[in-house]
């Protein structure tokens, strides 16, 4: 997992962190100062005697006091401003971004990458991939509870709320992996609800673009035909699509692709043969409150079937 | 026994019990109540963080989890943090402006009885695996009808109404005392700055709370007759719920703070042995937060996407209220700086710690209210070191501080100072120990409320270290009820003034009888008992047959009239058993309303039905108005 808000992916992140260090700055030098004032203060020799009020002493405390409070404002003034030209960049509209919709769940996040062109339009779950460089818009809401995208190293959260559509921008500097959680509390999984978000070069994520809007590929041998049987026989296939398959639901994340994810059930899991097999049949085990219901399977229906889904690169 | 004791005596056994309306008896009842709620949520706290010592951990489960911090954050909040400065404030207020009781003695008895039911009410369903759980803000869809199933979100909005019907009351109270109340001479420009804490929270309380009764009666409403309130698809909207409960719950946090702020403003100039310096400073300060403090509740929803210029302007008001914060803390350090050397005794100890840790909660929350870095620190670990260390830091440390200043006079006898010392540490190391690492959680992207993590976030360290300091800080508070438990029969006997405070509180004698002074004193300064000859005068001629106290105007203190106040009572008890049953059932059907509202007219006839002694004592002592007249008049001029 990448979430450290200090290890900068990007360039908003990375003024967010300066405008953090300042802000940490100013606040330490700020405790310092106010702690030793308070030290010095309760050092007073035995037997001193309390100022009158009158006294130059009061007067000199007076004075102190206006001079703090002076420059309490002016720290405040400079740390509002340096917040206001911090944001401006921030919140700035992005020139010619990659526009992608996410729609959150209870407990999973849905991703369709927008294009003029309806066939090009890429869907998938719990997986952002974004090319080095060019800004990402995300067009975010929920479908049931407020979630929230927070993805640490890239940039801040924003929450996706029902009956809203909200706005994030990411750039990644470089390539590599990081990870986006839900911030906003929702319900029983609310641990556990990521995204494995993957930046690629520019020609990486156009292979990988191509690869997710073919269709599912085909069973090339006798066991995986059995496994893709076996799946369309099941439920599995009323809330979840695989596309070239007659699996149509979309209450589920689609599974088109499944196999080239790096985790299971929005991060719940890394994504392998032996951990599929145990969700499959024990959802409520691994996660439990989420909405997907265990499958009852032989041991030979669940091993074809997983065999199939390992397939769906 | 004297004509005086006689009068304000309550009945003994049960029924005296259960009937009193002394607001010492009914202050200290709320103390112990609203500790055993902080005791009660800390347990809660306690399991959430033996959960989270380790990753993937399995201890509880995210049904059990989510309940443990939803009843933590809605106890320590409404039945702990703001009930226990009401409380304090409704036990010290008559002492420290000289007067009888609070203004309204049967209100205060019916408020107590409301947030002790409610609270019960809350762990009862606790108990039976049946409370909140959607957070001590209840955030709409998840509470709606729709994906908060079964009655738990029903039990947390009627909680809402016991505390708030309880607040309001205790609001009220305090106002009204300290507004007609007063001793004599004891102008507003006289006025103790704890009291002034307490009259700028009552005004807030006043404002701040008809905004989440109405969020939560909408919710009540959605839930049980299905209004659309909250239901995007049918017209309603989920900010609506945020906006309507930060406006209150932002106000909240400063109903918990402000006094604690007049807490330190008394203990630490009695410690200094000095008067404060910047009397006035401090009171515009306490009157600017509560003011502030209802500009800057969009800051809890800067990550909802609003315009950017609405962002900035809730940053510069949310990050300007560290400037009335700041002349205070000034104010503080400017007076230690021109008082005696200070003795470091327990009472002294918890505000130094105050400074200390609140100083860095104040700090972070500058942080907050910048809308640029609360995108990254919004709902993640570093809110709740935050919000730990401005509510524990900034609160809890004073009302400590407080219990062992104001311990021997209310029960004459004074808190070990040893014990008093391992409960400053073990909560001052504990504290920080269990807290400081939840910043640097929040900044590696641990957020809040999650029921676990996975080994591979690489949370684990400093979580079980969190852990450590958790238990630490509740070994602090078992010593310090082990403490108050030997005190109270065994402590050192102390004296009337054992501080050699300046405060009228102090003129009484410890424990106080149920009348506080039996003849109320007159001021003439802003530390009354630090003036040399002290009572210059004292007010005498108050009716002994009823129980009466004198009414004073409301800038000048100058004496107006004598006011009668109620003898003790079982109907307020009653009536609170009636307004619970109606509450209760309310949760399940709206017919509880109508059919619950007939056992609670019974009460309030009951309540103010006239009695025959009473009334009979009253006429012997009700004058024509001239004879009255004449009669302050008299009193005025034997004041100086």
């Amino acid at each position: 997992m990448n979430t450290n808000a200090l290890l900068s992916g990007g360039p908003l992140s990375a003024e967010i962190g300066q405008l953090f260090w300042i802000f940490v700055g100013i606040a330490a030098a700020v405790y310092v100062v106010v702690l030793a004032f308070l030290v010095v203060s309760l050092r007073r020799r035995e037997g001193a005697r309390a100022a009158p009020p009158d006294s130059p002493a009061a007067r000199h405390a007076v004075r102190a006091i206006g001079i703090a409070v002076g420059l309490t404002t002016v720290i405040l003034v400079v740390l509002a401003l340096s917040d206001f030209f911090a944001n401006r960049v921030i919140a700035a509209t992005p020139e010619n971004p990659l526009r992608v919709r996410v729609t959150a769940h209870q407990w999973w996040w849905e991703i369709e990458y927008v294009d003029a062109d309806p066939t090009r339009r890429v869907r998938t779950a719990n997986e952002l991939h974004l090319p080095v460089g060019r800004p990402v818009q995300l067009e975010m809401t929920a479908d049931d509870v407020i979630h929230s995208f927070w993805a640490p190293e890239l940039n801040g959260k924003k929450d996706l709320l029902p009956g809203y559509t909200t706005r994030l921008t990411l750039v990644a500097a470089r390539a590599g992996d990081y990870t986006a959680e839900c911030a906003e509390f929702c319900g029983f999984q609310h641990a556990n609800m990521r995204v494995a978000i993957v930046a690629h070069d520019p020609q990486d994520f156009a292979r990988w673009y191509d690869a997710q809007l073919t269709p599912a590929a085909e069973p090339v041998s006798p066991e995986l035909q059995r496994g893709r049987d076996v799946l369309l026989g099941s439920t599995c296939v009323m809330c979840h699509n695989i596309t070239g398959t007659d699996a149509s639901g979309v209450t589920g994340p689609d599974l088109t692709h499944l196999a080239s994810r790096r985790w299971i059930a929005a991060g719940a899991l890394p994504n392998d043969a032996a951990r599929l097999a145990a969700w499959i049949s024990d959802p409520q085990g691994i996660k439990p409150g989420t909405h997907m219901p265990a499958t009852r399977l032989d041991a030979d229906d669940l091993a074809v079937l997983t065999h199939y889904l390992t397939s769906l690169r | 026994m004297s004509r005086i004791d006689d009068t304000w005596a309550d009945k003994p056994g049960l029924v005296g019990w259960l009937s009193t309306v002394d607001h010492k008896r009914i202050g200290i009842r709320f103390v112990v109540t609203t500790l055993a709620f902080f005791v009660f949520a800390g347990l809660l706290a306690a399991v959430m963080r033996v959960q989270l010592a380790r990753p993937d951990n399995h201890v509880v489960g995210p049904d059990t989890y989510n309940q443990l911090f939803s009843v933590h954050g809605s106890m320590m909040m409404f039945l702990f943090a703001v009930p226990v400065m009401e409380a304090i404030a409704l036990y010290l207020v008559p002492l420290m402006v000289g007067t009888r009781n609070v203004a309204f003695p049967r209100l205060n008895a019916y408020s107590y009885w409301l947030l002790l039911f409610g609270g019960l009410m809350l762990i009862f369903v606790f108990v039976i695996d049946s409370a909140p759980d959607a957070g001590w803000f209840n955030y709409v869809p998840l509470s709606g009808p729709e994906f908060g199933p079964g009655k738990r979100s029903d039990f947390w909005a009627q909680l809402i109404t016991f505390t708030e019907v309880s607040g309001l009351i205790g609001a009220v109270n305090i106002i009204t005392t300290v507004f007609k109340l007063r001793a004599p001479g004891m102008t507003l420009a006289r006025l103790p700055l704890f009291v002034w804490a307490m009259l700028a929270t009552a005004f807030m309380i006043l404002f701040a709370m008809p905004s989440v009764m109405l969020a939560s009666t909408f919710l009540i409403t959605d839930r049980l007759v299905t209004t659309q309130f909250f239901n995007p698809a049918e017209g309603g909207d989920v900010l609506l719920w945020q906006h309507l409960f930060w406006f209150f719950g932002h106000p909240e946090v400063y109903f918990i703070f402000v006094p604690a702020l007049g807490v330190i403003s008394q203990i630490l100039p009695t410690f200094a042995r000095r008067r404060i310096v910047g009397y006035v400073a401090m009171v515009v300060a306490l009157v600017t937060i509560a003011f502030l403090s209802f500009g800057l509740w969009v800051h809890h929803m800067f990550a909802t996407g609003l315009p950017p210029l609405g962002m900035s302007f809730f940053t510069a008001a949310s990050i300007m209220i560290a400037l009335p914060t700041g002349l205070q803390i000034f104010c503080w350090i400017a007076t230690l700086a021109t008082g005696e050397k200070v003795r470091f005794a327990a009472p002294f100890l918890f505000i130094i710690g105050f400074f200390f840790i609140f100083i860095i909660g104040g700090l972070t929350g500058v942080m907050l209210g910048s809308s640029t870095l609360d995108s990254q620190l919004h709902d993640s670990y570093f809110v709740v070191a935050h919000l730990h260390y401005v509510l524990i830091g900034g609160a809890v440390f004073p009302l400590f501080g407080g219990f062992y200043y104001w311990f021997p006079k209310v029960t004459g006898r004074r808190l070990s100072e040893r014990a008093g010392r391992w409960n400053f540490w073990l909560f001052f190391i504990g504290f920080n120990v269990a807290f400081f690492p939840m910043h640097i959680l929040g900044l590696e992207g641990m957020p809040r409320r999650i029921y676990t993590y996975p080994a591979a976030a690489g949370w684990s360290g400093l979580n079980l270290l969190s852990t450590i300091g958790a238990f630490t800080v509740a070994l602090s508070v078992l010593v310090f009820f082990v403490n108050v438990w030997r005190s109270r029969r065994a402590g050192e006997l102390a004296p009337d003034n054992v501080w050699g405070a300046s405060g009228l509180e102090w003129a009484a004698p410890s424990p106080p009888p149920p009348y506080n002074f039996e003849r109320i004193p007159a001021v003439r300064s802003r530390d009354p008992l630090w003036e040399p000859g002290f009572p210059a005068a004292e007010v005498v001629g108050l009716p002994d047959i009823v129980r009466s106290t004198l009414v004073t105007r409301l800038h000048d203190a100058e004496p107006d009239h004598i006011a009668i106040l109620p003898d003790a009572s079982i109907w307020p008890f009653l009536a609170a058993l009636a307004t619970t049953i109606m509450f209760i059932w309310s949760v399940f059907t709206p017919w509880g309303l109508t059919w619950g509202a007939i056992p609670l007219t019974i009460t309030l006839i009951g309540w103010f039905w006239p009695k025959k002694d009473e009334t009979r004592r009253t006429c012997a002592v009700e004058v024509k108005p001239d004879a009255g007249d004449a009669r302050v008049h008299q009193l005025r001029e034997a004041l100086p």
